[in-house]
């Protein structure tokens, strides 16, 4: 690429970030409440009944799944507090703006490009949960745990509306939608709560001590459905560990926690995680039961109408909705890269088209614990590049944000640490038959491995005048 | 006003989610504890999001 090229490259993303360059302002820091709020209200959303769900058809018993959730959550959130609250505190910059200062600017360009088009396929699942509760009415055929495709007219013509208007209220407004959204993040939790409460007495359970045989017969039996693999402790463990791993050890949420007055404030993570990725889990893989034994309809909108008739509908297209649009706006900003002259609606809607037709194909809502998955681990090498920056390379003697000092448009350590850390993944995948929940932590290891020895290769072939530099700066 | 707005919001949460215990006790049925939630929904965001965004604007400002 030309040096102009390149250079209007770094403009067009820094122009959209422009807001974000400097570090927060010591007026600017938020105290705990904020926090709990954000934490509780992000993770008590649409993919929530997708989840709970999922893991009944995967056969998990249900002493592995309190057990493995509870263990997995405890390792979230430390995550939260230990890896990326640290940083975010220290620099007070988002993501964005750390990783183009160790990674270069096209670099950047290029992880923004992957980010966008996850968050176009995790908005496309949230407007596929959606549709399930806005075609009931309509007596719309459900999609079923196996479908990959559109099983119905009924079913592209009801995505295709809720993908129209989830996109056009991004396109007029992400703002009050954001403010809409916590407004419903308390209400939400109680429905999860309710739902699963009220249909307790038709599964059997009359007295809390009914509870757990009822549990284990008819709720979490081990047994998986037809053409589902079988979960253990570990599965759950490592997928609540790991769900959100682009956000703790990826260090997206360094753009929240930045604004942390402490860096402890990581651990009200834990507000999110037991709230939404354990009482909400627990409380949709109990509607689904009742659902597998009444229609067999395990899609979130059935299901939901289970537990609260219509107030369910509504909490499964505000859940899918709120989550869908402000994920959009989001690849919209990552999107803009490219398309510099565009104006903003634009490229809402050019992303509101290619997630409404992502949302078509069911496999992506019915495959969600795979699709989180790989979406954590595709970002995670950036976040453990990014930890090894921080903390590794000043321990031995390198330079930390090796890219902004050099100017340097691409950090080879970086991208290779990236692409190879991939590529370590799929082999032990394709190879060694390593599942793709367990892949994150060896990866983040091979990840912070390669960027910390290539990194002392690149600074030891520029020497003596780098190192030089530094310990005369350090002296 | 504004706590009117509050009280009534706490009341539309309460109706969201105290009719699911009362199924579970065998008090009331499961059509009236849709109904009743679907009237707690209702009555939160009918109230909740002045009060809310009140609050928030204020906490920022």
């Amino acid at each position: 690429m030309a040096p102009t090229e390149t250079s209007t490259l770094a403009q067009r993303l820094d122009a959209i970030n422009e807001f974000d360059r400097e570090p927060v302002s010591e007026d600017r820091l938020q105290g705990p409440a904020n926090f709990i709020g954000l934490y509780a209200g992000e993770h008590v959303a649409g993919t929530e009944f997708v989840i709970g769900p999922l893991f009944v058809a995967h056969g998990v018993t249900a002493a592995d799944l309190l057990l493995g959730l509870f263990v997995g959550n405890v390792l979230a959130v430390l995550s939260w507090a230990l890896i990326c609250a640290p940083i975010a505190v220290r620099t007070r910059l988002n993501l964005y703006w750390k990783l183009r200062k160790i990674a270069g600017p096209n670099l950047l360009f290029l992880y923004n490009i992957v980010n966008a088009l996850m968050f176009c396929f995790l908005a496309g699942a949230m407007i596929s949960v959606a549709a399930t509760a806005v075609g009931i009415p309509f007596n719309m055929t459900m999609p079923h745990l196996n479908d990959l495709y559109p099983n119905s007219l009924g079913w592209v013509v009801t995505v295709l509306a809720v993908g129209a208007v989830v996109t056009v209220l991004a396109i007029l407004g992400f703002e009050k939608i954001a403010r809409f959204s916590k407004v419903a993040a308390p209400w939400m939790f109680l429905v999860f709560v309710a739902c699963a409460i009220a249909v307790l007495p038709q599964l059997g359970v009359t007295s809390a001590g009914d509870f757990w045989t009822v549990a284990n017969e008819k709720i979490w039996t081990g047994m998986p459905l037809a053409g589902q693999s079988k979960f253990s402790f570990w599965h759950i463990m490592f997928f609540a560990w790991f769900c959100n791993m682009a956000m703790h050890i990826g260090l997206a949420d360094m753009t929240i926690l930045r604004y942390a007055k402490k860096w402890h404030y990581g651990f009200f993570s834990a507000f999110g995680m037991y709230l939404g990725h354990y009482v909400a889990w627990i409380a949709s893989g109990i509607l689904v039961a009742l659902a597998l034994q009444q229609s067999g309809e395990i899609a979130p909108g059935p299901i939901a109408y289970l537990g609260a008739g219509v107030a369910g509908l509504i909490a499964v297209v505000v859940a899918g909705w709120t989550t869908a649009n402000p994920t959009i706006y989001r690849a919209g900003l990552a999107m803009q890269t490219i398309t510099p002259n565009w104006k903003r609606w634009k490229v809402t809607l050019a992303v509101g088209v290619v997630t409404t037709v992502a949302a078509l194909f069911p496999a992506l809502m019915m495959r969600l614990l795979d699709f989180v998955a790989l979406y954590g681990l595709l970002l995670m090498p950036m976040g453990a590049v990014i930890f090894t920056d921080f903390w590794l390379l000043p321990k031995l003697g390198l330079r930390q944000d090796y890219a902004e000092w050099k100017h340097l448009l691409f950090s080879w350590p970086a991208g290779l640490a990236w692409g190879l850390t991939l590529a370590a993944c799929w082999g032990l995948n394709v190879f060694w038959g390593v599942g793709l929940f367990f892949l994150g932590l060896p990866g983040w290891f091979i990840a912070t491995a390669l960027y910390l020895g290539l990194s002392y290769a690149q600074q030891r072939a520029a020497a003596p005048s780098t190192s030089d530099r530094l310990i005369g700066e350090k002296a | 006003m504004n706590n009117l707005l509050k009280i009534l919001s706490f009341v539309g949460l309460a109706l969201t989610v105290g009719p699911a215990f009362l199924v579970f006790a065998g008090t009331i049925t499961w059509p009236t504890h849709a109904t009743l939630m679907l009237l707690g929904t209702l009555l939160w965001f009918g109230t909740a999001p002045f009060w809310m965004h009140k609050q928030q604007a204020e906490d920022n400002g």
